[in-house]
């Protein structure tokens, strides 16, 4: 799409406790820009489209090479991170930013994603190493495995899962895919698995993998594609297989 | 006596190894960073570690491996810590695949390794194209396990401002401020550790991540602490220049086995081929970048008549290249739109490392007691030129001698920090509390971001690859017109929360005195040496510059002084890429 202009038309938030306003900004083409190039633009002249002076936009960016997971907005109604977003690649106008949906707002478009680091925790979603001192080579690992659990390290918890999942709200104590996805990871490797008990554990009582609805939204959200369903549909069977187990020998 | 207490100023592999040292040790860490740790810059890294593993049975050490290094950074860096580092690396590389790090591996399922710049055998471990940020996530969930624990505190979303400092000149905690309320803070520690990255924004667009102010550095140089080496900025031969920013085609990509040519003739010219037969596509970053430069900037002949060369992957099999590159791959097919597999890359040369930084003792302690350094922000451990696949390395290994020294510090205290009279923390928060309420109320003509802008392009300009005296003069000159112009800013933004326009305008005068140590530093360095270059005096001086340089801060600028480097293991030699090392060993 040829423009003259780019037509953002962003929601913002002074704190917290203020309520959501619009405002409209017009920004010179220019090609090859993205969403965050362009939000760049408006800090240096910060005008809006009626030409009033305005206090410059606050949002979250870091990488700009999409592995930090920062800058996550919903963009035209779609969660995906604004460094990827090639302004160019985007037919409609206005293009309409809006933060993340199902974090609380900072400021405009900047959200406290906190949650998701402390269901990591919940889940234990570490290799539970007995120190960081030299022992020696560890174990072995077929590079076979190594491929599938590598794209499911790549995880930069940047929310894109949880904001498109329609189980992940306010009212669910669900963890979502992203901790999840974790589980499992930490279950393939050679020594996190001697904890694998533990994170099922975790994840089989409330806000566990019971609360997926199966919607799948959040596979396709991933802009890193993990396969996020593969890993919950993995893990059913893990925690049936773990829960027979435990009824077992009780 | 009161319980001890550590504060760790950045999340990014050093802070976060020197975190989990200390923790190990008993000491419990408060952790500041501006973003959520597992956010940090080291996430970006791609191509891979170096660790003389030898699992591809070439017969490498470490002893090849601390003389590759020493002999890449031209021999400005002290030997023996660099020669610990690499005696360390094997066991550092262990350590992190036992933590989960998805490294890739040989068909017998051990650590791969790939070839990279600057040396002759393969030495780097790697995970896809993504390991920094493996490396990153394994070290951040180790902190989380700690932290889970009670031993780590984490304050993220929180920027460090300055140090505080006793009347005795001994550090005791830090002031910080929290950047969604703006309350700033005194903290009380007993030693401080910054690890706070790079300063890529400097310069305007670098292949860094936007946190990279070098803010941090400068506060405390500005509070007396020696920074080093200032004008050894490394250039990376190949990334893809934005708009926003540049993004790094990593050397794992000629690692594998791509290729730099240009069309000459009407041919295609594999210039780094031609002019360095021994080590080709593979010389380390100066000596390629300088050669792009040439071929584009002075003999006209990049790409399209633009100042680009071709970085060509398109003889390789596309799923070989998925399998050991997928992470840049991705990152050239998002963000430029072409497929690496079937056309060649584009690419020019960008800031992306410094190798100067704050002065630490091989302890990683600067010049005031309780105050340490380690990571990219420290000056340590790559002389005049960075070997690839080295940094992220150094940023583990300086945590881990950093974190433990910590310990050790605090442990021959005399005086606990919580002990210390009030009225120092009490002073410094009142300096940074007026700064900031000065700042907010701003109210001239300037734009800081526009400002930011001028800086970055000037520095781009006349302080990376080709640099000459009266330029550099010139460009000083323009730094100190831009802090003046800098107290006519106009704030735009007067909200006391989530204010992000007033901590940038704080990082850009930060960034102003650091640009000025780089750009001085430069300036009376006359010699060549690793990636400081000046045509005017193209050979290395050993007799005048063998030297590190250290700029103390004053309200006047910078005023310099000079150390000797330790080069008590390596007797320096000539560096040269056209023929193997050896060659170089009998001149
Ligand atoms: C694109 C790219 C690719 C790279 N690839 C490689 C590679 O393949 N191999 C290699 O060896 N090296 C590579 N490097 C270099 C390497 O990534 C870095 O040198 C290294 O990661 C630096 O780690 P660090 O811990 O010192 O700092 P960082 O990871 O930058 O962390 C800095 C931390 O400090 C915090 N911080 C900064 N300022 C403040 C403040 N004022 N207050 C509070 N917190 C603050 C930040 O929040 C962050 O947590 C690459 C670099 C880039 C740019």
């Amino acid at each position: 799409m040829t423009r003259e202009y780019i037509h953002l038309k962003i929601k913002r938030q002074d704190n917290p406790d203020s309520a959501p306003y619009w405002e409209e900004f017009k920004v010179p083409y220019k090609p090859n820009m993205n969403v965050v190039s362009v939000l760049m633009e408006i800090r240096k002249n910060p005008v809006n489209a009626n030409g009033q002076k305005t206090t410059p936009v606050v949002w979250e960016c870091n990488c700009l090479e999409e592995v930090c997971g920062a800058c996550s907005m919903r963009i035209n109604g779609v969660p995906r991170q604004a460094c990827s977003a090639l302004i160019d690649k985007i037919d409609k106008s206005p293009i309409i930013l809006e933060p993340l949906s199902k974090f609380p707002v900072i400021r405009d478009l900047q959200i406290d994603r906190q949650i998701m680091f402390d269901y990591l925790k919940k889940v234990k979603a570490w290799v539970n190493v007995d120190g960081s001192w030299d022992l020696g080579p560890g174990p072995l690992f077929p590079e076979k495995t190594r491929q599938w659990a590598y794209q499911l390290s790549r995880c930069m918890t940047c929310g894109c899962c949880l904001e498109s999942c329609p189980n992940y709200n306010e009212k669910s104590a669900f963890i979502g895919p992203q901790a999840l996805n974790q589980v499992r990871l930490f279950n393939a490797h050679p020594i996190g698995k001697m904890d694998k008990e533990k994170r099922l554990d975790a994840i089989m009582g409330p806000g566990g993998i019971t609360e997926c609805g199966n919607a799948q939204n959040c596979a396709k959200a991933c802009p890193k594609e993990i396969p996020l369903t593969v890993s919950i549909a993995d893990l059913n069977k893990q925690t049936v297989l773990y829960g027979l187990k435990r009824w077992l020998y009780k | 006596m009161a319980e001890k207490k550590i504060i760790v100023v950045g999340g990014g592999l050093s802070g976060l190894m020197a975190t989990i040292k200390a923790v190990e040790r008993g000491v419990k860490v408060d952790l500041f960073s501006l973003v959520p740790v597992k956010r940090s810059h080291s996430c970006c890294a791609q191509g891979g570690i170096n660790a003389a593993l030898d699992t591809k049975g070439e017969g490498d050490s470490t002893w090849e491996h601390f003389d590759d290094t020493i002999y890449g950074g031209d021999f400005l860096a002290n030997q023996p810590p660099v020669k610990n580092m690499c005696d360390a690396a094997p066991g550092l590389i262990y350590t992190m695949d036992r933590m989960g790090v998805m490294f890739s591996r040989t068909p017998e399922g051990r650590l791969d390794l790939r070839l990279f710049g600057g040396v002759k055998k393969r030495r780097t471990v790697f995970a896809g194209a993504t390991t920094g940020q493996q490396l990153l996530y394994a070290c951040d969930e180790q902190v989380r396990k700690w932290e889970d624990a009670g031993m780590v505190k984490k304050y993220e979303g929180w920027e460090f401002l300055s140090a505080v400092i006793d009347d005795q000149g001994v550090c005791r905690g830090i002031i910080a401020q929290d950047l969604a309320t703006m309350e700033i803070r005194a903290f009380v520690a007993d030693a401080v550790l910054l690890a706070t990255g790079g300063a890529g924004m400097i310069y305007g667009k670098s292949t860094n991540s936007v946190i990279n102010t070098g803010s941090a550095a400068s506060a405390v140089y500005q509070q007396g602490v020696y920074y080093a080496n200032g004008e050894f900025v490394q250039i990376h031969p190949t990334a893809m220049p934005g708009d926003d920013k540049n993004r790094l085609m990593s050397e794992s990509a000629r690692g594998e086995g791509g290729r730099i040519w240009t069309y000459k003739d009407g041919k295609p010219w594999y210039f780094l081929e031609e002019w360095y037969p021994a080590y080709g596509n593979l010389v380390p970053r100066d000596i390629a970048a300088r050669a792009i430069f040439k071929v584009c900037v002075e003999m006209g002949l990049g790409v399209d008549g633009e100042n680009k060369v071709y970085l060509d992957l398109t003889h390789k099999d596309p799923e070989f290249l998925d399998n050991r590159l997928g992470g840049i791959i991705e990152i050239y097919e998002k963000f430029h739109g072409d497929d690496p597999r079937k056309v060649p890359m584009k690419i020019f040369p960008s800031v992306h490392y410094f190798m100067g930084g704050i002065h630490v003792d091989w302890n990683h302690q600067t010049c005031i007691p309780g105050l340490f350094a380690s990571g990219e922000c420290d000056y340590m451990y790559h002389g005049a030129n960075r070997l690839g696949a080295n940094s992220l390395l150094s940023a583990l290994y300086s945590g881990t001698v950093a974190g433990p020294a910590m310990v050790d510090y605090i442990e021959g205290l005399s005086k606990s920090s919580k002990d210390v009279d009030k009225k120092h923390f009490e002073r410094e928060l009142k300096r940074q509390q007026e700064w900031h309420d000065k700042i907010l109320k701003m109210n001239g003509y300037e734009n800081p971001y526009k400002l930011h802008e001028e800086m970055g392009d000037i520095m781009t300009e006349n302080v990376t690859v080709v640099r000459y005296n009266d330029r550099l003069k010139a460009t000083d000159e323009k730094l100190q017109e831009l802090i003046q112009r800098w107290h006519k800013i106009n704030i735009e933004d007067t909200s006391s929360w989530g204010n992000q326009a007033v901590m940038f305008t704080k990082q850009l005068w930060n960034m102003l005195q650091l640009a000025r140590v780089i750009t001085l530093g430069a300036l009376n360095r006359n010699e060549s040496r690793g990636a400081h270059y000046k045509p005017e005096f193209p050979e290395r001086d050993d007799e005048n510059w063998l030297k590190t340089t250290k700029a103390k801060y004053t309200p006047d600028g910078p005023v310099f002084e000079y150390e000797e480097v330790d080069t008590s293991l390596i007797k320096p030699r000539p560096r040269k890429y056209d023929v193997d090392k050896e060659a170089t060993m009998n001149d």
